[in-house]
């Protein structure tokens, strides 16, 4: 049983007391904890249940590598699950259950796999569930849904805001223990900006607990000493809590700020993503120990000894009575002795090397600690906790010497540095043979935007697993990181010493003991997460898998959220032993970012609800809003479909808007349409290339409208062009195209005509332009005030400025309903006041604001296209029938070139028809398709065109539609087939689009 | 992610605040050309595994296109310059040749 | 667009009351210099600086174009008249003081409220007094500068400015700052 013991626990407030909720049991803790060491105060070893056998687990490390002690935590909109018990800080109130069993933690149904692993080995789910068919559907697959999966989804919306911060600096170092500190110390002095970012609340790492002298101060004295000197420089700032979650392209990081997680509520940002700049970065991440497979290393109580040693000294907790120490190193002699000098009992310190003569090793010897070498463990005695150990020779095969009861098993298997950081970005690895680790290559680092490596390692992430090689190896990385980045300081600080234990060499231990037989290799875990064994990785290997990467994907070792931090060097180690390759030959797999999973609300930042994309709004927005406007988004704009009266639904409101337009005059807020401003001696010169129709013909004060197509020959946007004066026209482009179209005429006079002398100027948001449509618009026009908008002084396509009811306006006389109708622009600022004037001069005309889709059916009712409903990326301006829109003059133009291609002459391309249902009631599906003769040879139907606007006109009182059909053009009078699925099919007779005004009289007056 | 160097605003910044624009130096084949060439300005562009030249629009800054001389291999940036050019000049050229010995600029 | 100020870690004000003129010109030409520079009193500034000047401020927004910043009823005379100064000269000028919204934040904590958003290093170091920056705010485009000590004014397009105060509000609520910069 684990307890808590009556003093130490250097990270402890024990004049703190706070409670905490275990699966609905109240239990107390003191400030400093983490969920996991309150838990095993608490005698809670058992805390998870495995995802594919649901073998019982506990708690393995005490940092961020831990792949059991995942845990839903807090409540409701606060929920969240598979957070690590070992990262969690205690605070009171805190509120964890613990996940993946049914019914209960002590007692879980899903057990019954562990009883039939025979028949989920290695890659079961590409061998079993596959017959018969149905069966998976019906049998396999419900019932692995239900026991499959980690952790629950939250119910509700999360509570929490989130958000991210930019940051600039010379030096990014991550990782707050003794290489992180000593390498902020060297690259602060010389003057460098840095940032220190460290994981977890508190600075110092392994040497706040490994019995080390830096100088000759103590770890903890020389943690605060160095923080205190930190504190000093205005250059340096460390930030606790903050992960360096990942390294990207040119020096950037991510820093995953867990702000709030202690406070919940409290109103601070619950995470910041911080997105970080650095001219270096130093990862100063230190190392994991590696777990021993051996049968029964997952029963709950098998720790890492470096672990077991950490909750005994830094949060005064026992995680057994009895300990029994197996390893392969000497580090691990430093737990036994922690936990004999905690009073605790150590029976054994089980040597997989033939000889232990380290300084440790002594030391624990004259502790009176057994020391037994050549040995390991057969196996782990006991199902839901330790109940003792078994053990053999390390070179036999398991044969029992010696059984041992003890309550907890602290394990080592050597040590890994942590390098995800250094290879997230490409730093390559090299394997050091005598420590059997892989280890950042410093001949081989990410590579900057300069061609110069910008990550350095420092400490034990680089490989130097001494204290004083690491220290050293911290303080040069600062200095030159501060360095390259143009900080030297002006004399060399001098290199701390750092005393030590002598330590002898470790020993590689990849399977315990060296010859276990199948029955103990299938109790021996690799991945204790996702239940990966030993025999499943050389199942996987006799079965033809040599690549780590197929291997991995095929056993899922190190797929799980952990992301195989305890299981990777292992699991390849034991693959290429059964591969009989080296280990360096068979590789690692990729290390991705981030280092541990964030918190999607991070990822997201800001952006959710009202802020998770901009919202285009008019000035007309807020009135539309509060008059009852039903909403459809318009490229980022949102634009009225129809403005609803009281009560009524929105088809009908489409119907009155369209007969009141028709009928009496209509207000369109207009205001979403690109105006683009281009001026210049050779703007008309410019614009004959930008348009497919001549432009630089236009008289000044006339209007014409105008086509653009891309390189390829296609039609991207259409508007109306206004000529101002001699050298400025105004380009209207599509509500979707003002930003896109800008760009495009900047590009080609900034990359191809720069030599044109023309000005652009973006002014959609300048002017609210408003349309007043309909036969009584000149009405609405002349009660207005201000300008003689009469036929003669403002004929059809022409434009106007003067002032109308006080607002200077241009007043543009052009029409896409086919009604009299005037477009007038009016500063934005004054667009709401000229809206309402508009009402109340139309009032006594029957005016009423109409949507895009009354908007939509006038303008489909009289055959004008619309840019993305008729054109697709693909269709020139010929296929719509737009040949007089298309210049036969002029020498050059956007896409001329490409209209002589065979592809676009042809005569049997797709052309735009109008098409009438023979029940005009029918109204075709929008996209649906013309199929015409037999079907082809691959069963399909032969498909002809497809409809590009359909609606029921409410003027003709009947369907029209438009489409485009192959060869169209001479199809007039045919009747076409339009399948719709089923029996159904609609038919209906290929007809001119223009259904309505044939000769234009209605806007002609 | 990228960082970029506008030549027009000398603001370093990073690649969120620009627009790519593709290969750099295309000679644009109009009305007249044969199906070949038009073929090829259109769709011709080259891959190439080390340095390519690139153009890039500063899309949240000052809005000017411009280009770029970068290493598609290790990201490494050899200079960005106007994009009213007709070939990189020479010092990019050089810069290029100093850190890739051997490389010859290909038209 | 009811309310206009937002207290909070710092305070943001959505603001109305600048003029803002839209200047095109190659002001290597000394005759358009001279004449844009009359007619604010102000000089035509360097690279990403801005200039202040009796009638306005001009802002650098790329090598071809300013931004005149003057008191709301005057845009419409002062671009009519530099247009009028500038007529033999090929130049654009246009009033755009409707096409914008801006925002006024104040408080110490207002370059952390923007380093939430715009990729930009927001340091007393690395931006101070004179300086303009063009960039995004979160998924918009805007531009800032400093308006006097622990002040800056932002603008961005007007469509986006309901869009741009509840980013601000969001980005300045009270407990937000990193506390960094």
């Amino acid at each position: 049983m684990s307890t808590r013991l009556a003093s130490g626990g250097r990270l402890l407030e024990r004049s703190k007391r706070v409670t905490f909720s275990w699966n609905g049991t109240r239990l107390n803790a003191f400030e400093g904890d983490t969920l996991a060491s309150a838990l095993l105060a608490n005698g809670k070893t058992l805390v998870g249940r495995s995802f594919k056998y649901h073998r019982p687990r506990g708690i393995v490390a005490s940092g961020g590598e831990e792949p059991n002690a995942l845990v839903g935590l807090g409540e409701g909109s606060r929920f969240e699950p598979n957070q690590r018990a070992t990262t969690t800080e205690m605070f009171d109130g805190l509120h964890a259950v613990s996940q993946n069993h049914w019914p209960s933690l002590e007692f879980d149904v899903g057990a019954v796999n562990a009883g039939l692993s025979r028949v989920f080995p290695a890659g079961f789910y590409y061998k079993t569930f596959i017959h018969p068919r149905a069966a998976w559907k019906h049998l396999f697959e419900p019932v692995i849904r239900q026991s499959a999966g980690l952790g629950k989804a939250p119910k509700s919306a999360d509570a929490d805001r989130y958000e991210y911060f930019y940051a600039f600096v010379d030096v990014l170092i991550v990782g707050g223990g003794m290489a992180g500190l000593a390498a902020a110390l060297e690259a602060g002095r010389a003057g460098a900006k840095v940032l220190l970012i460290e994981q977890s609340p508190h600075l110092g790492g392994r040497v706040l607990i490994d019995d080390v002298m830096i100088g000759d101060q103590t770890g903890p004295d020389w943690v605060a000493s160095a923080t205190a000197e930190l504190a000093q420089l205005p250059n340096v700032d460390v930030r606790t809590r903050m992960q360096g979650s990942g390294v990207y392209d040119h020096g950037y990081a991510l820093g995953y700020e867990r702000v709030a997680d202690h406070t919940p509520g409290d109103k601070r940002p619950r995470h910041r993503l911080w997105r970080i700049r650095a001219g270096r970065i130093v990862t100063a991440t230190g190392a994991i120990e590696r777990p021993l497979a051996f049968a029964g290393n997952d029963v709950p109580g098998v720790m890492l000894a470096s672990a077991v040693r950490d909750y005994v000294g830094l949060y005064g907790v026992s995680c057994g009575d009895r300990t029994v120490v197996v390893t392969n190193n000497d580090d691990a002699y430093r737990t036994a002795i922690a936990l004999k000098e905690a009073g605790l009992d150590v029976p054994m310190i089980v040597d997989a090397r033939p000889r232990s003569e380290g300084d440790l090793a002594l030391e624990a010897r004259a502790l009176g600690i057994r020391v037994e070498t050549g040995v390991g463990l057969a196996k782990v005695k006991g199902k839901k906790r330790v109940e003792g150990v078994a053990i053999c020779a390390q070179a036999g095969e398991g044969a029992v010497l010696e059984d041992i009861p003890c309550d907890c098993v602290a394990m080592s298997g050597g040590w890994s540095p942590v390098v995800h950081l250094w290879s997230h970005c490409g730093g390559k690895l090299n394997w050091d043979d005598k420590s059997a680790m892989f280890v950042p290559d410093p001949a081989r680092p990410p590579l900057g935007q300069d061609g110069m490596g910008f990550v350095l390692t420092a400490g034990t992430t680089s490989g130097a697993l001494d204290p004083h090689d690491a220290m050293k190896d911290a303080v040069l990385a600062g200095r030159r990181a501060a360095d390259e980045v143009g900080h030297r300081h002006a004399e060399e600080s001098a290199l701390p010493h750092v005393s030590a234990p002598f330590e002898t060499p470790m020993l590689p231990v990849w399977v315990m003991p060296q010859g276990a037989a199948i029955k103990l290799r299938s109790k021996a875990f690799l991945d204790y997460q996702n239940d990966v064994k030993v025999s499943d990785v050389q199942l996987a290997a006799q079965e033809g898998y040599e690549s780590v990467e197929h291997t991995k994907r095929y056993t899922t070792l190190g797929m799980a959220t952990d992301q195989g931090k305890l299981s990777n060097i292992n699991g390849l180690a034991v693959l290429a032993g059964s591969l009989n390759a080296p280990i360096p030959q068979v590789g690692t797999t990729t290390f991705r970012p981030p280092y541990t999973p964030i918190s999607m609300g991070a990822i997201a930042g800001e952006a959710r609800d009202a802020l998770f994309k901009p919202t285009r709004k008019t000035v007309i927005d807020d009135w539309l809003d509060r008059s009852g406007a039903h909403w459809e988004p318009v490229s980022d704009w949102r634009r009225p479909y129809a403005i609803c009266r009281n009560g009524e639904n929105v088809k009908d409101a489409v119907t009155r808007e369209i007969t009141n337009t028709r009928t009496n005059v209509g207000l369109l807020d207009a205001s979403t349409l690109g105006k683009i401003i281009v001026k210049g001696p050779d703007a008309g010169k410019f614009l004959d290339l930008l348009y497919t129709n001549m432009m630089s013909t236009l008289k000044p004060g006339r209007c014409r409208y105008g086509l653009m197509c891309n390189e390829n020959g296609f039609l991207f946007d259409d508007g109306v062009v206004v000529r101002l004066s001699e050298d400025t026209f105004l380009c209207h482009t599509t509500s979707g195209g003002s930003d896109g179209v800008h760009a495009w005429m900047e590009e080609w006079l900034q990359t191809e005509w720069w030599d044109l002398k023309v000005f652009t100027a973006n002014v959609t948001e300048q002017y609210a332009q408003i349309g007043v449509v309909g036969p009584k618009a000149r009405l609405v026009l002349e009660a207005l005030g201000g300008m003689d908008v009469s036929a003669q002084a403002l004929a059809f396509m022409a434009m106007a400025e003067g002032e109308l009811a006080g607002i200077r306006a241009r007043v543009m006389r052009i029409s896409f309903s086919g009604e009299l109708s005037y477009e007038i622009a009016v500063p934005a600022a004054q667009g709401l006041a000229f809206w309402e004037a508009c009402l109340a001069a139309g009032e006594a005309h029957g005016i009423q604001p109409y949507g895009t889709e009354a908007l939509h059916v006038m303008r489909a009712e009289k055959g004008f296209i619309m840019i993305g409903d008729e054109t697709d990326g693909t269709v020139i301006p010929q296929d719509l029938n737009l040949h007089w829109a298309v210049s036969k003059k002029k020498e050059d133009f956007i896409g001329k070139r490409a209209h002589e291609r065979s592809d676009l002459t042809r005569d049997d391309r797709k052309q735009l028809v109008g098409l009438e249902t023979e029940d005009p009631s029918d109204v075709l599906p929008d996209g649906a398709h013309a199929v015409e003769g037999a079907k082809l040879a691959n069963g399909m139907e032969n498909m002809i065109g497809h409809v590009t606007s359909t609606y029921f006109s409410p003027t003709l009182k009947r369907s029209i539609a438009m489409a485009l059909i192959k060869g169209g053009n001479k199809r007039m009078g045919q009747t076409l087939s339009f399948p719709l699925g089923g029996d159904k099919v609609i038919k209906a007779k290929v007809v001119d689009p223009v259904f309505l005004d044939k000769d234009g009289e209605r806007q002609n007056v | 992610m990228l960082i970029l160097t506008c030549p027009y605003c000398e603001v370093e910044g990073e690649e969120t605040e620009f627009h790519p624009g593709g290969q750099a130096h295309l000679k644009r084949f109009g009305p007249g050309s044969s199906d070949e060439a038009f073929r090829d300005y259109l769709f011709e562009r080259k891959n190439p595994r080390g340095v390519h030249f690139e153009r890039w629009q500063h899309q949240y800054g000052c809005g000017k296109w411009f280009h770029v001389a970068r290493c598609t291999v290790t990201l490494e940036v050899f200079g960005s310059y106007s994009a009213q050019s007709l070939a990189p000049p020479a010092e990019v050229l050089e810069t290029i040749q100093a850190r890739r010995p051997g490389w010859e600029f290909e038209t | 667009m009811s309310e206009t100020v937002f207290e909070g870690a710092i305070r943001v004000e959505r603001f109305v009351g600048f003029g803002m003129i839209t200047i095109r010109g190659d002001f290597s030409d000394a005759k358009i210099a001279q004449a844009t520079a009359a007619r604010f009193g102000a000089g035509v500034p360097k690279t990403r600086a801005i200039t202040v000047g009796d009638t306005g401020m001009l802002a650098w927004m790329s090598p071809d174009e300013l931004l005149a910043v003057v008191p709301l009823g005057e845009a419409d005379g002062l671009a009519a008249a530099l247009a009028d100064d500038l007529s033999a000269a090929h130049a654009l000028v246009v009033n755009v003081s409707d096409a914008r919204s801006v925002f006024r934040l104040t408080g110490a904590g207002a370059r952390e409220v923007l380093a939430k958003g715009a990729p930009v290093d927001m340091s007393p170091q690395a931006f101070g007094p004179g300086m303009i920056r063009r960039t995004r705010l979160g998924q918009v485009a805007c531009a800032f500068w400093m308006s006097g000590d622990d002040q800056f004014d932002l603008v961005c397009f007007r469509s986006v400015g309901d869009f741009v105060f509840d980013w601000l509000k969001v980005a300045a609520r009270d407990g937000s700052l990193p506390e960094y910069l």
